[in-house]
């Protein structure tokens, strides 16, 4: 019978946090990229010119069709070298985090762009034509009037994708990047408690994204009403 | 003011305008009625460009529609439009809704904008409401805010897409009581509209479409007394005799 033991736990905490703190960073940076560049996309594919909505829908596709770890890792690989390249970096710098970033963010802005297309399809066309006839431009009518509208029924859909992208970020694991899975990872193996501490693991990413799921849906239903 | 020449338009293979061409004069209200299908809301959405056409063209103010160097929203800044569906943003107040094309088109000051914009919601009778949602008022008091949004932007001609059809018949004729006001202060208008009553009332010109076709354009009292042609004769009777 497996003895349990929690009494390495209290003494990682510190080391846990820090793990924390890198697994929101990367879900704090990826939810802003991805949601500037998804609407960028969101805005191309919908545009008449051919080549932009081409370039948009082919980016889509390509990044919703291969797996998050398989993108991971060619950014761990390609981002580094890119930076020393381009920035001159010392080849021992640690870019670990900024490639994690950058994937994450490229990443997401694929599944964003698709929200954010929906959303702004589902404000009426009127809408448009109403902005036009005041004399603003395509720029303005998408900024002061369709895009407020469109987040305004999306924000439900863009949290619960950003959970989802907070559950995701564990994968950065294969970069053995510590990030709190990897944190909690490394304590585990260090003191031969991997069974507890990824336990311990689980509980909190599931009492982090039970509260914001539920945050999600009593803000959907007061939407609703 | 608004000059339409030998406007067609099509939708793929079919064609909704065929060869549509008449005159609107400074200071003149024209009606514009037909059967649903006829072309004239297709029309009226040409004359600022909402809609784009194949061939003629249309002239506002001495500005080409058609042509590709003119700056668009500069020219729709200057033509009024109301919707039948009042088209209000639904997440500004109604002040913002009177205030961001001003402040953002034209370049007015905010202070200035909401000067406008509070005299234009009092004139329409609802300076109450200045700081409610669209979706707080009735269909009514929402195209007469429409209306006044419009007005905002001083605009040289109005043109009205069927602004009572969507509402409840106990308010359209707050609605049209806004709009006959306008005619009477001589504000150039083209009017899309069933309500044969504001057109004997205040319209100069009666315009008749069917098919795509302009099939007849004719003096109020013309047009109310002997259309010549069948189609306007048969339309009339059926709209009339309600």
């Amino acid at each position: 019978m497996y003895e349990y033991d929690w009494s390495s736990i209290p003494g990682a905490l510190p080391y846990l946090w820090e793990g924390m703190k890198v697994s929101l960073e990367i879900t704090f940076v990826a939810i802003v990229a991805g949601i500037v560049w998804g609407t960028l996309l969101a805005m191309m594919r919908l545009s008449n010119l051919g080549p932009l909505s081409w370039f948009a829908a082919g980016y889509v596709n390509l990044f919703r069709s291969v797996p998050l770890v398989m993108v991971l890792l060619w950014f761990f690989l390609i981002v580094p070298q890119f930076l020393r390249a381009v920035l001159g970096l010392d080849p021992t710098t640690d870019t670990r985090l900024a490639s994690a970033m950058v994937g994450f963010a490229l990443f997401e802005a694929a599944y964003y762009s698709e929200i954010i297309r929906a959303g702004i399809q589902s404000v009426p066309k009127g809408q448009v034509a109403a902005a036009y006839a005041l004399g603003m431009t395509y720029g303005q009518a998408m900024r002061l009037v369709i895009l407020p509208q469109a987040f305004r029924n999306m924000v439900p859909l863009l949290l619960t994708q950003a959970i989802i992208l907070f559950q995701d970020t564990s994968l950065v694991y294969v970069s053995a990047l510590a990030d709190f899975f990897g944190a909690a990872y490394k304590v585990g193996e260090r003191d031969g408690r991997l069974v507890e501490l990824l336990l311990f693991a689980g509980a909190v990413y599931f009492v982090i994204c039970y509260s914001a799921s539920y945050v999600v849906k009593r803000l959907h239903q007061g939407n609703g009403s | 003011m608004i000059s339409i020449k030998n406007v067609s338009k099509w939708y793929g293979a079919f064609q909704v305008l065929k060869d549509c061409s008449t005159e609107i004069q400074k200071g003149e209200v024209v009606v514009v009625c037909g059967p649903s299908g006829s072309g004239k809301s297709t029309l009226i959405k040409c004359v600022n460009a909402l809609e784009p056409f194949q061939q003629g063209d249309i002239v506002v103010n001495g500005i080409s529609v058609a042509d590709a160097k003119t700056n668009l929203p500069r020219l729709r800044a200057r033509v009024g439009m109301v919707f039948q569906h009042f088209e209000l943003f639904p997440h500004m107040t109604i002040t913002e809704n009177l205030t961001i094309a001003q402040t953002k088109v034209l370049g007015r000051s905010k202070e200035e904008a909401t000067q406008k914009g509070l005299k234009l919601l009092d004139r329409v009778g609802l300076k109450a409401h200045a700081d409610k949602y669209p979706g707080q008022l009735s269909g009514g008091q929402q195209q007469r805010v429409a209306i006044a949004r419009a007005l905002s932007m001083d605009p040289i001609c109005m043109l009205f897409d069927e602004p009572t059809s969507a509402l409840d018949p106990e308010m359209i004729n707050e609605v049209l009581d806004v709009m006959v006001e306008l005619a009477h202060e001589g504000m150039t208008m083209m009017v899309v509209t069933h309500e044969m009553g504001f057109a004997r009332k205040v319209a100069h010109r009666v315009i008749f479409m069917d098919q795509g076709r302009i099939v007849e354009d004719a003096k109020k009292e013309e047009f109310f007394g002997t259309p010549r042609s069948e189609r306007a004769q048969l339309f009339l009777s059926k709209i009339l005799h309600h």
